[in-house]
């Protein structure tokens, strides 16, 4: 029994290893997985990562390289152990050579770990913005194209406190490594400028109940820091109006995103004049940003989106373009351990709608950093409106890599506010 | 009472300088040293507030679960399910009809209903096995929750309340004074009161048809001896069926309104039947005084411990459940 066992078990490994390697090879269809996060608080996030990588596949007719494209997408709940568990479904049960995701910080940093044992499988991040995913023990086979949390700060700490004079801030944020990557460039850039942080609260990513966070937000600040997003970031902004809240506001890049900007009810209209930095600008007069954001239109009938893209949707679009472009510039070649296909991407400029993005050598994105305003539109939508923008933004944001390790990595109480990094 | 501080004058002078502070607390204006020690007075009061707001939520979805187990000694783990289809019944019904009013009366009748098919479909063919009504609610909660992730979407669904609730009011309370002589009063959405408001007044009107009415009577018979009660001629399927359609009603009702001051969404229902349990554990199986004391404590402690320690707030809620269970495993008010 238990020899029969062992035989069928060891035939069952070799032909899924056969598997593997016939769909390594240069013909048939090229399996893609993609993690997004269809369920819990970033349900709307996810199903906007997922346009904005659908968008991706419309322009290229759903091929790479020549080779027919079978998608295969796994919702996670922006939990680690869901990410990774989704993404081990994809790897072990589906085969497939390329994964595209995840959405959420923490689940990048499982993800980040996870590919390292799978060494056959290229990683493309979707949008999840942690620092650490990157930037500590990097992982070879894990490529981000998307500019991280601290990143997206860039520009903002400066902006408040010379433009708008807010000299001190309290911040409130999710409990997670994404808003901790968020604070620390806000912080560092704002605590330098001469501004004062002085206090953060943390609630727990999925909070229901903000009325007593609302009530402890200190009166005797400039502006109140948000860094919440997705459903917990509509539950605030409801509570926030039923309790009459009336304070300055600064959006971290995801409590002023289209996914919030869209979200039902008069609630966000408190957002409207909202200092923010990010990736993008929603009304940003590029053309090549138009010309995106008009293919999202295209490919989407107007109920079954956004009114325009999110930074979600661009982040997908952005990782699922590398991608195509790659496997484009290979032939569709993922033999050898994908080793061509991970090259290209490794050197690979990419023309992005929202500015030029390079790699570093952690395989980390360089890219253009908006700072921007909510702005009410004709048509009454709420937008984001670009204020200033920086080009070539780097993971230790213009900080000597020294001085940055120096700071410490982002944490409830890191980086402490000082006026020199 | 008097009964009770005569057995127990220790825990009576404990309880009686408790509420004395309590009322302090609320009613006096702090001085700086307090507020050096424990924060501002606004938090305090916020949070004492909010966890009887939440407290008041927790009761309505609880009690339901608490008289359904009480009178059939039936575990229904998909009073969570209940909740959870309440809010999106209510939800499109307030969006359709434009009346947010009409969304509790639709909620209450779609899910009572929906409490009667459990009982007639689920639960009298089980009746007294324990075991198998536990796993086949728990699949039938796992199969619903797809269901409703199918039908209404993975999003998170707000219930606007009419214009007349939004917005906080001022109210008696003096948060502080201001330099000028000023006091300063509390202000709280006025949303929160009205809900508050209403699950006391259903928390007291079940008491009073439960110990003042024939059919409380019935109920309450039928918790003590259910055998008996049936053999002097009362038709218990009927009561159980009314019961377990107003306990299933009372969860879609808790659904509207978890819906207008949170939000519901996905996962709410597990949320939901987690705390019920909790609630029900701490409070007494049964018992609905026991319900509204154990949701109170349950309410207080995740509101204040969101405040003063955020990375522990998860725990103090369990925390108080294994005290009880610990040194009155019967609950506060159960009996044992």
């Amino acid at each position: 029994m238990k020899r029969a066992l062992m035989g069928s078990l060891s035939a069952f490994a070799l032909t899924a290893m056969a598997g593997g390697v016939m769909a390594d090879g240069h013909s048939g269809p090229v399996k893609i997985g993609v993690l997004a996060t269809l369920e819990g608080t970033f349900t709307v996030l996810g199903e906007d990562g997922v346009r904005g990588l659908r968008t991706a596949l419309a322009q290229s007719d759903g091929t790479a390289g020549g080779r027919e494209i079978e998608l295969i997408i796994q919702s996670t709940d922006a939990s680690p152990d869901s990410a990774l568990r989704g993404a081990r479904k994809l790897i072990e049960q589906d085969n497939v050579n390329i994964v595209i995701g995840p959405l959420s910080g923490s689940e990048g940093i499982a993800i980040r770990d996870y590919s390292k044992t799978a060494p056959g499988v290229t990683f493309i991040n979707g949008i999840s913005g942690a620092m650490e995913t990157t930037y500590v023990t990097p992982s070879e086979n894990f490529f981000r194209f998307n500019t991280d949390g601290a990143q997206w700060s860039s520009g903002l700490g400066n902006y408040v406190f010379n433009e708008k004079g807010w000299e001190s801030v309290a911040t409130v944020g999710e409990d997670y490594s994404f808003i901790y990557t968020q604070v620390f460039g806000f912080v560092t850039e704002f605590c330098a400028a001469g501004g004062e942080v002085t206090e953060r609260l943390w609630v727990p990513l999925g909070t229901k109940d903000f009325g007593s966070i609302i009530a402890a937000l200190p009166d005797d600040v400039d502006a109140i820091y948000l860094g919440l997003g997705g459903g917990d970031a509509v539950n605030f902004l409801n509570q926030y109006q039923q309790a009459g809240g009336d304070a300055n506001l600064i959006g971290g890049s995801i409590m002023v995103d289209g996914t919030v900007l869209s979200s039902e009810g008069s609630a966000k209209e408190a957002l409207i004049g909202t200092p923010s930095a990010g990736p993008q600008a929603d009304t940003w007069d590029n053309a090549a940003w138009q010309g995106y954001v008009k293919a999202y239109q295209d490919t989407f009938p107007p109920e079954e989106r956004f009114p325009s893209p999110s930074l979600l949707a661009t982040g997908y679009y952005n990782a699922t373009n590398a991608m195509l472009t790659c496997m484009t510039e290979v032939g569709g070649d993922l033999s050898d351990g994908q080793a061509g296909f991970r090259s290209c991407l490794s050197n690979l400029t990419l023309e992005a709608p929202n500015g030029t993005i390079t790699l570093d050598e952690n395989r980390q994105a360089i890219g253009t950093n908006f700072v921007s305003e909510v702005v009410e539109l004709d048509d009454g939508t709420l937008a984001t409106q670009m204020v200033s923008m920086a080009e070539n933004v780097n993971q230790t944001l213009g900080i000597d890599k020294a001085a940055f390790d120096a700071i410490g990595l982002p944490s409830r109480e890191s980086p402490a506010c000082r006026s020199s990094y | 009472m008097r009964r009770f501080a005569n057995t127990h004058p220790i825990w009576t002078g404990i309880i009686a300088i408790i509420v004395v502070i309590l009322l302090w607390l609320i009613f006096a204006i702090w001085p700086p040293g307090l507020v050096d020690v424990i924060g501002r007075k606004k938090v305090f009061l916020s949070a004492l507030f909010n966890g009887i707001t939440l407290g008041g939520l927790y009761f309505l979805v609880a009690s339901g679960f608490t008289l359904i187990f009480g009178l059939m000694r039936n575990v229904n783990l998909a009073h969570g399910t209940l909740y959870l289809l309440g809010g999106y019944v209510g939800f499109h019904a307030a969006n359709i009809t434009g009346y947010w009013l009409l969304a509790f009366p639709v909620a209450f009748v779609v899910v009572g209903v929906c409490g009667v098919l459990l009982q007639v479909l689920v639960f009298r063919r089980m009746e007294g096995e324990d075991l198998r009504q536990t796993l086949v609610t728990i699949g039938i909660s796992i199969v619903m929750a797809d269901l409703m992730l199918w039908g209404f979407g993975g999003d998170f669904v707000n219930i606007s309340p009419p214009s007349w609730l939004s917005g906080p009011v001022e109210t008696f309370f003096v948060t502080a004074q201001k330099r000028s002589g000023d006091l300063v009063y509390l202000k709280y959405p006025i949303v929160r009161i009205v809900i508050f408001v209403a699950a006391v007044v259903l928390g007291v009107g079940m008491w009073l048809a439960l110990n003042k009415t024939r059919i409380g009577m019935m109920i309450r018979a039928g918790v003590d001896d259910r055998d008996m009660l049936s053999a002097t001629g009362a038709r218990i399927q009927i009561v159980f069926v009314g019961v377990f359609a107003f306990g299933a009603g009372l969860a879609g009702i808790a659904g509207v309104v978890g819906g207008t001051f949170q939000s519901i969404a996905p996962g709410e229902d597990i949320r939901f039947l987690l705390a019920s349990l909790v609630v029900v554990i701490v409070g007494g199986m049964g018992s609905i005084p026991g319900a509204a004391l154990g949701a109170l404590l349950i309410g207080l402690a995740e509101q204040f411990g969101s405040v003063y320690f955020p990375t522990y707030a998860v725990v103090l809620t369990f925390l108080i459940m294994v005290l009880v269970l610990a040194f009155r495993p019967q609950g506060l008010m159960g009996q044992s």
